[in-house]
């Protein structure tokens, strides 16, 4: 295979830029079985807790036009039951492995990360941004205070590269960027879902019963992007660009906007071998491209 | 991408979509399927109707925005197909069987009942259809199966003779599949369900399709979508 592709993400050596997303891709099983994953850049784990969770009642997706919304509220197995049973696994894998970690409280952040931390783990990524889950209030994420308290105590646990994922919904989102490489965040990762809403008019109710839900695909690109370029161009630490990439065209705009590697989300319910796909019309520009590597167009477009 | 070979209106707003190729599945998985457009932009879970040499066939009913995008597709047009996916109806059943399918939920029983026809063991086989009205594919099941009851309207429920089957497979809306339950609990019957669920990936990743059961969350696509009643319809 060629390495053309391959590309730098703070220590890691990836062999392409293309990453999974978190929430869309389990723990690398179900893909595994359909095609071979090993050809991806990296994956991001399910969004783990320190307690095991059932997830939230109700309707859990919805479709919208070019986008879907989910409000499944992390469902997920908990820590010590992901280190026993999945982390293995995806050891087992050749490509990046990232943890994304969770939490309702400070302290249950901490001792999440810390635990993942020990299992010496590719990179963790914080997750301050998840719209689905209510007990600890707003989401870290949206202000300054909170974050610059969540990125700085679990930096002092977490020993391995630690990235950042950012609230598309953030009071001030340059801001916020500020306050995570400060406190000594590695990277950022960005955006999550989109707070919405969806009302269910023939019996005038709301769709979801936590209100709310987080809106994803191709229908928020255009918005992620114009953060991605915001965020990159301001801040020193590495930006992972995420939000509604369906196709080679949207990662290349992702790069030229600054990210230095992307995540797929949405693209992957819509068809499952989409990462093959990318990586495979990714190769086919570059060869037809006056340039040895991908990297070369990262950050191009002022 | 395949190719539609045909999409043909029956009555009261149900379809039979052919999608050319060569499939292969278990009786009771699915596949989900997505016609590019505005306002389709999720696949659709369709359990399989019937298999031939060349090509798959999905019965479907038009009910919200994504069948009336399918509802429109013609011959010849690019559709995605992906699968097959879940796990389906047990294969190794003995005795009398029922299959008990309301509305859409009959789509899975003819493949199943097709499927079932290979097994020697099984003394007889009985499918009973619950339809709001009479329909054109209800005669397809004549030519494989022993006894074909069907009723228009009201509770196909009332009609299942109990006493005469050993296992029953079930697919429809979930308060019939709990009265059918109910039923097989009490003669000592083999239950299994056929369950529908909202989902975006099909196969276990979105976590969407999650079901509260006797051993705790599953999900719909990965762990069924066919599952023994007793595990779904529970009392504590």
């Amino acid at each position: 295979m060629s390495r053309s592709l391959e590309v730098q993400f703070l220590n890691m050596i990836l062999k392409n830029p293309i990453i999974m997303a978190s929430g869309t891709f389990g723990f690398g099983r179900e893909y595994a079985e359909i095609y071979d994953i090993e050809k991806l850049g990296g994956l991001v784990s399910k969004g783990l807790t320190m307690n095991p969770r059932k997830g939230n009642p109700g309707i859990r997706v919805w479709e919208t036009a070019s986008g879907m919304m989910n409000s499944i509220g992390l469902e997920n197995p908990g820590i010590d039951a992901f280190i026993q049973k999945e982390l293995p696994f995806m050891k087992s894998l050749n490509l990046k492995h990232i943890i994304n970690i969770s939490g309702s409280s400070l302290e249950e952040y901490i001792q999440a990360c810390e635990k993942i931390s020990n299992e010496n783990v590719d990179m963790i990524e914080l997750n301050i941004s998840c719209p689905n889950i209510k007990d600890g209030g707003i989401p870290f994420g949206i202000k300054q205070s909170t974050t610059r308290k969540v990125v700085k105590e679990t930096r002092k646990v977490v020993k391995v590269p630690l990235m950042v994922k950012l609230s598309p919904d953030a009071e001030n989102l340059l801001k916020i960027a500020h306050v995570c490489e400060e406190e000594g965040a590695d990277a950022v990762s960005l955006v999550n879902t989109f707070k919405s809403f969806a009302i269910d008019i023939e019996n005038k109710v709301k769709v979801f019963e936590n209100t709310y839900a987080g809106l994803s695909g191709p229908c928020i690109k255009p918005i992620a992007l114009r953060m991605v370029h915001e965020v990159s161009k301001s801040i020193q630490i590495p930006v992972m660009g995420i939000g509604g990439i369906m196709t080679y065209q949207d990662v290349l705009e992702y790069l030229m906007a600054g990210a230095r590697a992307v995540q797929i989300g949405t693209a992957n319910f819509i068809n499952p071998k989409v990462g093959e796909m990318i990586i495979h019309d990714l190769e086919k520009y570059i060869s037809n491209q006056p340039i040895e590597n991908i990297s070369e167009i990262i950050g191009i477009v002022d | 991408m395949a190719i539609i070979s045909f999409n043909q209106p029956l009555k009261n707003d149900f379809f039979l979509l052919k999608i050319s190729g060569k499939y292969k599945a278990d009786m009771g998985q699915f596949f989900m399927i997505r016609k590019d457009s505005q306002s389709m932009f999720l696949n659709r879970p369709m359990s399989v109707y019937d298999i031939k040499k060349d090509g798959i066939i999905f019965l479907y009913q038009v009910v919200g925005k994504g069948t009336s995008v399918l509802a429109s597709c013609k011959k010849g047009d690019e559709i995605s197909i992906y699968g097959p996916y879940g796990h389906g109806f047990p294969l190794n059943v003995k005795g009398s069987i029922a299959l008990v399918g309301g509305g859409t939920g009959i789509a899975p029983l003819f493949y199943a009942l097709k499927q079932l026809r290979k097994n020697k063991k099984l003394k007889f086989i009985h499918v009973y259809l619950g339809l709001q009205k009479k329909n054109e594919f209800e005669s397809n099941f004549n030519d494989y199966t022993d006894s074909l009851i069907v009723h228009y309207g009201g509770f196909i429920t009332d009609y299942i003779q109990y006493e005469k089957y050993n296992v029953i497979f079930s697919c429809g809306p979930l308060k019939m599949l709990e009265k059918i339950d109910r039923q097989a609990k009490n003669h000592g019957i083999e239950h299994y369900v056929s369950l529908e669920g909202r989902m975006a990936c099909g196969i276990g990743a979105c976590l969407a399709c999650a079901i509260q059961t006797k051993n705790g969350n599953k999900h719909i696509c990965k762990d069924g979508p066919v599952f023994k009643g007793e595990e779904i319809f529970y009392y504590e």
